[in-house]
């Protein structure tokens, strides 16, 4: 098909590109004076790739991120499979560290020692797994954690709000949760459905936990769970539910998650490396920072940091 | 009795009606581009600056850079090029020049047009199978491209093979006539001859080899990338992968980072198909 | 086609070495056709040794990657037929009345702004119209109709079925531009309206390729991803509404490769069987298409 392009189409085109050069140099700001990065040590170089869970992935993102800055020459992938998937990668070898946000099963260390992987597991954080509603949802405070066990069991009967508490809208929810390869999944699963993937099928589900945020900040009636930072970044988007366990309505907070009364949904989270890597300068490096000046970020990022005691505790691990 | 001349008038209207309702469809396209674009727009040029273009993704909106994805794609389009258009030329120049009319050869033809119309996802399925995991290459750039590559080589076979054919005969003819040997002829007539057709093609391929992430999203790309890749085997994201990235996070601001990204891309794109366009009319030359 | 008789040229060895090299240049798109039945053939096969081809074409849950997984994938045929149907729905009419105002109405004028602009939007990378349906026509429809989810059915369909359109309306110009001049002005003389002659004449006439060209976009939204990974949300639902959330059988695919599962399980093997089927209900609307257009060529030469 032949068509004929006028001067008109190309000088708009050339004019198109003008206009995106101009945004730019007025769009870019005057060079602020930087204050210097911690005097770099000798530059370290490689390739660290890691995998797994989307839960502690926020965390992994800002340290890398920081880290970059002391030594560029790292190259750093991270990978958001989900712990389980996180852990299929790990277990044969093709990656070097997994993030979990939960321990690794035996079957999972049982690959591994078929694979001749050794490895160190790392607490890094506390997280308080969160129930997440819509902004707009006025009538959910609590959740007990038999409710919670209602709605999401397998063969659940629960299609509206109204089945879990009559006087709540004859409403159906809409059920938004990891997916099966999260670790967030194995443990709300287990704590509260009484084992791992026991769970109803009809939810959407996804790896990425941002994802789950956009869906239950679409929906009124919308009823979801995942890690505490995602909640600390939508704010504005989505409400948090108090968990009665039995001893009354405990919301999540960095006190309540750190000292465990925010029950049963708090828990550590952790990272594993192979020793394979961690013989490697730049990969000790990389995690001798996360368990030092990398503990800041923690906070930062929507998480509880450990006990300064234990993450002493955590670095001795890798002598 | 029905008036002729009001029965008439009817057909005149319901044609009228038609026409605008014909014509409005069309403008449907034109106004759907300009609400995306303004959106875009309105959304994204506040974060078109030098650092955009210099800096990584970061978790803060205001850092993001599409840096890494910018190389990655870069990265990505060069080897899948060097790769594909060498090949596609070749299976083109013998489907045209060389290949007799029998069912061997329209097998081969009707193959490749079927292969055109197999789903992206398809080719996706087949380098995470056959490259990433038989030939352990891995999630790397070489992995992306040789995907990327078995997807668009049907679009340059078919586009180099029209551009062939434009060249008449008699040119053809006109080289054997003074003794020159048949690949004599197809090196020095006919491929320059056709070249600035292929060339369209190429462009037209390239780009959407440069716009496309299915396939990607099985082979490589990962959702953090901090450092430029050096070698082929190096792990790697590209610009419409960074794009779906960034989507699907919820904040507003990173939604305007969304849309300044697919600025940038969609500028990209446009330049590659004008300079196509622009090669096209150029060079074109009808022979008599 | 050279005319010279090639028994008549001897080729030297450079010749034939190069003869040789293009000739397996043109095979390797037969290789690549072969990789691809091959590869989802053996999966698929070993998917079958666990899951019954009855229980897989006609059971109505979609759960592989759960504790219990149930293997049935009208969910998934049903997901990719609501987006398919919504996209057809907006594609075909508009593609369609495109294609008749450039052929028959439009002043050139008009159709040096018009063409270029079909070719732009045809340009548009997925994930771009992914971004439109998320970011502009969800929330449009969830204001226009309240109960609509987030991740709902129909916002994919609409932005598939506006990247589908340029499509339709090329393919469809082409073909309407093919009727010989000479039968449209019979019309005119006879005094019909141009709406009449295009009803008459033109459609009739150039109906193989604009039924082909329906065939070929609705291929095309059936095997599209990002839109639906996108928009078009995770949870396979046996249902035709939508403005739910469905999963597509792409989407799924795109889903089940990112958690990686292990080699040799069911549900890494059913990631093969749905790209199979995927792969052939594609692939045998092209052919179909292709077909049609392959009709009507050796009917014009008869």
């Amino acid at each position: 098909m032949k068509r004929t392009l006028s001067k008109k189409w190309i000088s708009t085109i050339l004019v198109l590109m003008v206009a995106v050069l101009t945004l730019t140099a007025c769009n870019t700001p005057a060079p602020a004076p930087t204050p210097d990065p911690t005097p770099a040590p000798a530059k370290l170089s490689g390739e660290i790739i890691i995998d797994g869970s989307s839960t502690v992935f926020p965390i992994t993102e800002a340290i890398a991120e920081e880290f970059r800055k002391i030594n560029p020459d790292v190259n750093i992938s991270i990978g958001v499979s989900g712990t389980g998937g996180g852990f299929k990668k790990f277990t044969i070898g093709e990656t070097d560290i997994s993030n979990a946000s939960r321990p690794i099963k035996e079957s999972e260390a049982a690959i591994a020692e078929e694979n001749k992987i050794d490895y160190v597991e790392l607490k890094v954080a506390y997280d308080g797994l969160s129930v997440m509603v819509n902004k707009a949802n006025d009538f959910v405070d609590t959740l007990t954690v038999e409710e919670l066990n209602n709605i999401w069991k397998p063969d659940s009967t629960v299609v509206t709000w109204q089945d879990v508490r009559a006087e709540w809208p004859d409403e159906p929810i809409k059920l938004y949760a990891p997916g099966t390869d999260s670790g967030t999944f194995d443990y709300f699963t287990e704590e509260i459905n009484g084992g791992t993937g026991v769970i109803r099928t009809d939810f959407t589900p996804s790896e990425d936990d941002n994802v789950l945020v956009q869906g239950i900040a679409g929906d009124k009636y919308s009823l979801g769970f995942f890690g505490y930072a995602y909640y600390i970044e939508n704010t504005d988007k989505l409400k948090i539910v108090k968990i009665d366990a039995g001893e009354g309505a405990v919301e999540p907070t960095f006190e309540t998650i750190k000292d465990g009364s925010y029950s049963p949904l708090s828990r550590p989270i952790f990272m594993y490396v192979t020793e394979e890597a961690l013989a490697k300068e730049h990969v000790m490096a990389f995690v001798e920072y996360f368990l030092t000046d990398g503990t800041e970020l923690v906070s930062e990022v929507g998480y509880v940091p450990l006990e300064e005691a234990i993450y002493t505790e955590e670095l001795a691990k890798l002598k | 009795m029905r008036n002729n001349f009001d029965y008439n008038k009817r057909r005149q209207l319901v044609n009228k009606i038609a026409h605008i309702l014909f014509a409005g469809a069309s403008f449907v396209s034109i106004l759907v581009l300009l609400i995306l674009l303004s959106d875009l727009v309105l959304r994204g040029t506040k974060y078109i600056n030098l650092e955009f273009f210099t800096n990584f993704p970061s978790r803060f909106a205001s850092k993001s850079g599409i840096l890494p994805a910018m190389v990655g794609s870069l990265w990505l389009v060069v080897l899948t090029a060097a790769i594909s258009i060498p090949v596609s030329v070749a299976a083109a120049v013998y489907l045209e020049e060389y290949a007799m009319d029998n069912r061997f050869t329209r097998f081969i033809k009707i193959n490749i047009s079927n292969l055109a119309g197999v789903p992206s996802i398809v080719y996706g399925i087949l380098g995470l199978s056959f490259f990433v995991r038989t030939l352990g290459l891995g999630r790397s750039i070489l992995s992306g491209a040789l995907t990327m590559s078995l997807l668009i080589m049907p679009i340059m076979i078919v586009a180099s093979q029209e551009a062939i054919r434009m060249i008449p005969n008699s040119l053809r003819e006109g080289s054997y006539a003074l003794g020159a040997s048949k690949w004599k002829t197809v090196k020095g007539i006919v491929v320059p001859g056709a070249l600035p057709g292929i060339m369209t093609g190429i462009i037209l391929a390239i780009s959407r080899a440069l716009g496309e992430s299915a396939p990607l999203l099985l082979v490589g790309a990962f959702s953090f990338v901090s450092t430029l890749p050096k070698s082929p085997m190096d792990s790697f994201i590209v610009m419409p992968i960074q794009i779906y990235t960034w989507m699907s996070k919820p904040s507003a601001d990173f939604k305007d980072v969304t849309a300044a990204a697919i600025l940038v891309l969609m500028v990209l794109l446009l330049t590659l198909n004008m300079t196509a366009i622009v090669i096209r009319n150029k060079f074109h030359q009808t022979y008599e | 086609m050279i005319l010279i008789n090639k028994d008549k040229m001897k080729e030297t060895k450079s010749e034939l070495v190069v003869h040789s090299l293009l000739l397996a240049a043109a095979v390797l798109s037969v290789f690549i056709t072969l990789g691809i039945i091959l590869s989802l053939l053996l999966n698929t096969f070993s998917f079958f040794q666990e899951v019954s081809i009855f229980e897989f074409l006609t059971g109505k849950e979609w759960t592989p990657l759960f504790a219990n997984p149930q293997y049935g994938v009208l969910p998934l045929i049903t997901g990719t037929l609501t987006v398919t149907l919504v996209a057809a729905f907006i594609a075909i009419p508009l593609g369609l009345a495109s294609a008749i105002f450039l052929s028959e109405y439009s002043p050139p004028s008009l159709r040096k702004i018009l063409k270029p602009v079909l070719e732009i939007l045809a340009g548009v990378p997925s994930i771009v119209y992914g971004y439109f349906a998320l970011n502009l026509i969800t929330p449009l429809l969830q204001k226009l109709i309240p109960g609509t989810e987030i991740y709902n059915a129909a916002s994919a369909g609409i932005a598939m079925g506006i990247m589908i359109m340029p499509l339709v309306s090329s393919l469809s110009e082409d073909a309407l531009s093919s009727v010989p001049l000479g039968m449209k002005h019979g019309g005119y003389a006879l005094g019909a309206t141009k709406l009449e002659v295009v009803k008459s004449i033109s459609l009739p006439y150039a109906f193989s390729g604009i039924v082909s060209s329906f065939v070929l976009a609705i291929s095309r939204a059936i095997g599209e991803t990002m839109i639906v990974t996108v928009a078009a949300g995770a949870r396979p639902t046996l249902t035709l509404n939508p403005l739910g959330s469905v999963q597509t059988l792409t989407a799924f695919i795109a889903q089940a490769s990112q958690g990686d599962n292990a080699h040799g399980t069911t549900s890494y093997y059913a990631l093969y069987a749905v790209g199979m089927l995927l792969f052939l209900i594609t692939f045998s609307m092209n052919f179909y298409a292709h077909r049609i257009i392959q009709r009507k060529k050796e009917e014009l030469v008869a």
